[in-house]
């Protein structure tokens, strides 16, 4: 940490306390609420850039299908922390159901191990057979299961519900859920003969957010999970609390409002303690062996698999890491809303955006991430506001009821993705390196 | 491609065939772009007295090469010895910081490759010399790409010339050997109808029988009229053919003479032919 | 006759639908395929060059509308196209200038060209929708029909109807002549060899003369005019929504690589094996499989294969495949 880092980091803290305590003419909120809102959104940022500058910072993997990993550690928490469903955990429900899941990914082993075994014609036939065959038997058995699951309670259930644990416990299953999709798809993309993986995780993305929009007795699809358990109180709890009326009162705040900014604090304590944790980690990790053979492999591939480093090995671990942090902070995300809604996945939001926040950071340093995950968070959030405020400025002269003054003020909410790319570009031009560059 | 210092080039090891294509070009070539200044007199190709290199540090020492019109001039020399750069120096694919280069009574120093290629120079690199997806005669018809004259005569010298070549006009270069390929690199630098030919390494990679034929072939554009100069690994074959060799060491000349003198003089025999 | 109707069934709601869709995926693949080619990159902004384009088209369609104009049976839109072509070329040319440009001068590696086409794509993407909005657009005039299905019904006497609409022919003769069309180009001509000279071998083009400026500029032409075409075609087809357009970049990106980055017939190949795959795996073949099969043996469900959501998991699957089993693609290293 430099002094140029540190002014960095404080003026984005300033931005931020410029939100909570001043409008300045309309240019910030004015409320804590939402500038509590930006740094919580800012830390969830922070942590998804931090897993995306761990696969292209350190390795040069281009993930563009971030939004899918996110979105499947954001899963976690409907199945770890709901509780469960228990009317269709019958024979012919959940049970069934789970059945026809292992038949499924028993038949992708066997196709895998006779793809490994066998050769030519006889391979071929093999790989045919077992995978038509076997996406019938699993269609036999999964679709009426499915049925039976989907079909209880449509209004609120219609799905498998969740184990009923504490919800932070979802927070590293998420990270698994991601690292094993990871695999899957770095074990294929990466192994074959020339690299993949930016076309394979592209697909993956789509493929999960379509998953989870779909497969209502997962998580209910588009129906959306609501009332997922929270790891802190509830703001009705707390304005119910007499303890905490007159803890509020001792500042002389309305406890309705005290209570909103206490939660989010409380989300940000614990989101602070994970980035914390997750930064010290990498940093040390990028200075342990580990961390230097990452470069070296990075620097000068050919070298490093002369002398005998497993590259594909190293880029499968990274990608896993990587996308098990995205994971992480896709558990956190739901967990903070308490909803799990897929409809809202989009890549630009949880891809494309992430990775405006790693380059205009600093590709391969972390503090950079970070710094570039808040700022750019700040500025999706503010743009947003600021857009309709300038455009109205701007046609303040025209006439009220002229269509193209209607028009423009309506689109105006998508001027974020013009400045958003506008950053990026100029950021890429004029300080390739972003704002803190790697050492 | 990461520690060149250029953050722009800095890929991080990323090699995904999905989003990016490696082929790009390879030439970085200096921003010399001036005039050519009427310089009267003196041999036909005269690059005197040149210095330089790719980056900080020369790589050329006062070097001097000269062709007479007609004439075949070799230039042999241990490895590392600049050979290759001498001849890139020829063509302005790098920076002089002294000496100049004059073709045919005009000062072209200052001018960019693409400019000397119109002036009148031919040059074959040693590797990727072809155009591989594309057929023999797209090759050919690339080589003449600065001329809006009428080129098929020149196509059929070059067929005259390498007669497999007109065979096989309809398939893909890649596809063809080795040694045809380089008969396709020769051809499709003959078709700008040069007044010399620069041929870097001709032989490399190609059979002796081939080398042979590739040699006579040399020999037969030489007639015509097209000064040439060459760089060969295979210094003694290459030396019978040449009218004159030139033997650097360090960037620098070290014997000059006549092909034949070179191969009768014991101190060039034992040191660079191996006896 | 059962057999006629299974084939009339097959014809309309699988055979046509997918080769309209896989000329449509074709030509935008011809354009990824194209700038990967001579640029070197995979340009993530083509979807929003398409939405962005189609939008100007539809702009002039109803401008051309308003002055009354229209095109007979054929949709206002064609009338449109050369002028959103022209508009959309010169915002690409502009977009080349200000901000690729630069970034060949670097030589930069193609790796960071693809992050810059990101942020182009942010851009691109936020004025189509400040341009012409987010909301589903349907700008199709002219005849609907080519072939009606009650009129097939009635002429043929089967059960079965066939729909071949006008869409769809259109895409399909558009298709064909633009493919030729740039065939022609690419084989033919004396810029088009330089093109694909440039693409084969970067330093020798320059050595022969060939202007890298000029083979870029028109790369980037004929590929907003490619992504143009595509966008109009599938809007007339289907409908104009911005964000589909966006959706479309991972079937057209596995078309063009199924089929061999780089390699134009490779793209039309690969866009009309996705096309038909997808098509194919999210019909429901009950109502064929009635036909055909004897009555004991007839499906009870829709006999899907996958919920039309999943489309993308197919063109996925066959990525997959293809790179499994032919990890250059279909069509490896044929001209450009």
């Amino acid at each position: 940490m430099n002094t140029r880092n540190i002014v960095l980091f404080a003026g984005m803290a300033l931005l931020i306390v410029l939100e909570g305590s001043t409008t300045f003419g309309g240019i910030f909120g004015g409320s804590w609420n939402t500038a509590l809102f930006i740094v919580n959104f800012g830390l969830l940022s922070a942590i998804m850039s931090l897993g995306v500058n761990m696969q292209w910072g350190y390795a040069g993997l281009f993930n563009v299908g971030v939004v899918g990993f996110i979105a499947l550690g954001g899963l976690a928490p409907v199945l770890i922390a709901t509780p469960p469903v228990t009317e269709v955990w019958t024979a012919s429900g959940a049970g069934r159901l789970i059945f026809a899941l292992i038949v499924g990914a028993g038949v992708i082993a066997l196709a895998i191990v006779l793809n490994n075994r066998l050769r030519g014609r006889a391979r071929l036939l093999a790989l045919c057979v077992t995978l038509i065959g076997g996406f019938f038997l699993y269609r036999a058995l999964f679709d009426p299961a499915a049925e039976v699951v989907e079909a209880f309670n449509p209004a609120t259930n219609s799905n498998l519900g969740g184990l009923g644990l504490p919800v932070l416990l979802s927070w590293p299953v998420g990270a698994a859920l991601a690292a094993g999709a990871a695999w899957l798809i770095g074990k294929t993309a990466l192994g074959l003969r020339s690299d993949y993986l930016a076309i394979a995780t592209l697909g993956i993305g789509e493929i999960i957010v379509a998953v989870l929009k779909n497969e209502d007795w997962l998580a209910r699809g588009v129906k959306n999970v609501i009332g997922i358990p929270r790891p802190v109180p509830y703001e009705v709890d707390l304005q119910n609390s007499p303890g905490f009326v007159d803890f509020a009162a001792n500042f002389g705040a309305d406890p309705v409002v005290a209570s909103t900014i206490v939660v989010k604090l409380l989300y940000a304590a614990l989101f602070l303690v994970v980035l914390l944790v997750l930064t010290m980690a990498t940093e040390l990790a990028l200075k342990s062996p580990w961390g230097r053979m990452m470069r070296a492999i990075r620097d000068n591939e050919v070298a490093a698999e002369a002398m005998g480093k497993n590259v594909t090995g190293r880029h499968l671990q990274i990608f896993m890491l990587g996308s098990a942090v995205c994971g992480f902070a896709g558990a956190m995300m739901v967990t903070m809303d308490s909803l799990h809604n897929p409809g809202t996945y989009s890549p630009l939001r949880f891809t494309f955006l992430i990775w405006v926040m790693v380059i205009v950071g600093g590709s391969g340093n972390n503090w950079g991430a970070i710094l570039g995950g808040f700022l750019i968070s700040f500025l999706w959030l503010k743009v947003e506001a600021w857009g309709p405020a300038a455009l109205d400025y701007l046609t303040s002269g025209m006439d009220p009821t002229s269509p193209l003054r209607t028009h423009l003020q309506d689109s105006a909410a998508h001027m974020r993705l013009i400045a958003l790319g506008l950053v990026l570009l100029l950021v890429l031009r004029f300080s390739p390196r972003g704002l803190i560059p790697e050492k | 491609m990461s520690n060149t210092g250029n953050p722009y080039q800095d890929d991080r090891g990323n090699k995904d065939r999905s989003i990016t294509n490696s082929g790009g070009g390879t030439m970085t070539l200096p921003g010399t772009s001036g005039r050519a200044t009427p310089a009267p007199g003196g041999p036909f190709l005269a690059a005197e007295m040149m210095t330089g290199g790719y980056g900080p540090v020369d790589i050329l020492h006062d070097c001097t090469l000269t062709v007479e019109k007609g004439e075949i001039a070799v230039i042999v020399g241990p490895n590392g010895a600049g050979k290759s750069t001498a001849m890139k120096a020829v063509f302005g694919m790098l920076n002089l910081r002294g000496g100049h280069v004059k073709l045919d009574g005009e000062d072209i120093t200052l001018l960019s490759p693409q400019d000397r290629v119109a002036k009148g120079m031919g040059f074959v690199p040693q590797v990727n010399n072809v155009f591989p997806s594309m057929s023999v005669e797209e090759n050919l018809e690339m080589g003449a790409f600065l001329r809006r004259d009428d080129f098929r005569a020149t196509m059929e010298q070059v067929y005259d010339l390498f007669p497999i070549l007109k065979d096989k006009r309809r398939q893909a270069a890649g596809e063809l050997s080795g040694g045809q390929r380089q008969q396709v690199a020769v051809g499709r630098a003959l078709m700008t109808q040069p007044k010399l030919l620069m041929l870097d390494e001709p032989t490399a990679g190609v059979s002796p029988i081939v080398m042979d034929e590739l040699f006579d072939r040399i020999i037969e554009v030489a007639r015509t009229g097209i000064s040439i100069l060459m760089v060969e690994q295979n210094a003694r074959q290459a030396l019978e053919i040449a009218d004159k060799g030139y033997v650097l060491v360090q960037g620098a000349n070290r014997y000059t003479d006549t092909g034949e003198a070179l191969l009768a003089n014991p101190e060039v025999r034992r040191t660079f032919l191996g006896g | 006759m059962d057999l006629l109707n299974a084939i009339v069934a097959l014809l309309n709601f699988v055979v046509i639908p997918a080769t309209a869709y896989g000329a449509q995926l074709a030509l935008g693949a011809l354009g990824v395929t194209l700038i990967y080619g001579i640029l070197r990159f995979s340009n993530f902004a083509h979807g929003d060059t398409m939405a962005l384009g189609t939008g100007f088209v539809i702009l002039f369609t109803w401008w051309l509308q308003s002055m009354g104009l229209s095109f007979g049976p054929l949709p206002t839109a064609f009338l449109a196209l050369p002028l959103g072509i022209a508009l959309t070329a010169a915002v690409v040319l502009l977009t080349d200038r200000s901000v690729y440009r630069f970034y060949r001068k670097q030589k930069a590696a193609p790796v960071i060209l693809v992050i810059v086409s990101m942020g182009v794509m942010f851009v691109m993407n936020g004025v189509t929708r400040f341009v012409i909005g987010v909301d589903e657009i349907r700008f199709a005039d002219g005849a609907k029909f080519l072939i009606n299905a009650n009129d097939f019904k009635a002429a043929t006497g089967l059960a079965e109807g066939l729909a071949f609409k006008a869409s769809q022919a259109q895409t399909i003769v558009t298709a064909v002549a633009v493919v030729a069309l740039l065939f022609w180009f690419l084989n033919k001509t004396r810029t088009g060899k330089s093109m694909r000279a440039y693409s084969d071998n970067e330093d020798l083009a320059l050595l022969s003369g060939i202007s890298p400026e000029r083979v870029v500029a028109v790369t980037w032409i004929i590929a907003s005019g490619l992504a143009v075409i595509a966008g109009t075609l599938y809007g007339l087809d289907k409908s104009f929504k911005a964000f589909n357009y966006f959706q479309l970049l991972l079937p057209i990106f596995a078309s063009a690589i199924v089929g061999g980055l780089g390699s134009p017939l490779g793209a039309i190949a690969g866009g009309f094996l996705i096309a038909f795959s997808e098509v194919g795996f999210t019909y429901a073949w009950k109502k064929v499989a009635t036909y055909v099969l004897p009555e004991s043996l007839a499906p009870d469900g829709l006999a899907q294969l996958l919920s039309t959501d999943y489309k993308f998991a197919v063109s996925f699957a066959i990525l997959i495949v293809v790179l499994l089993f032919k990890p250059t693609g279909l069509f490896k290293g044929k001209s450009v």
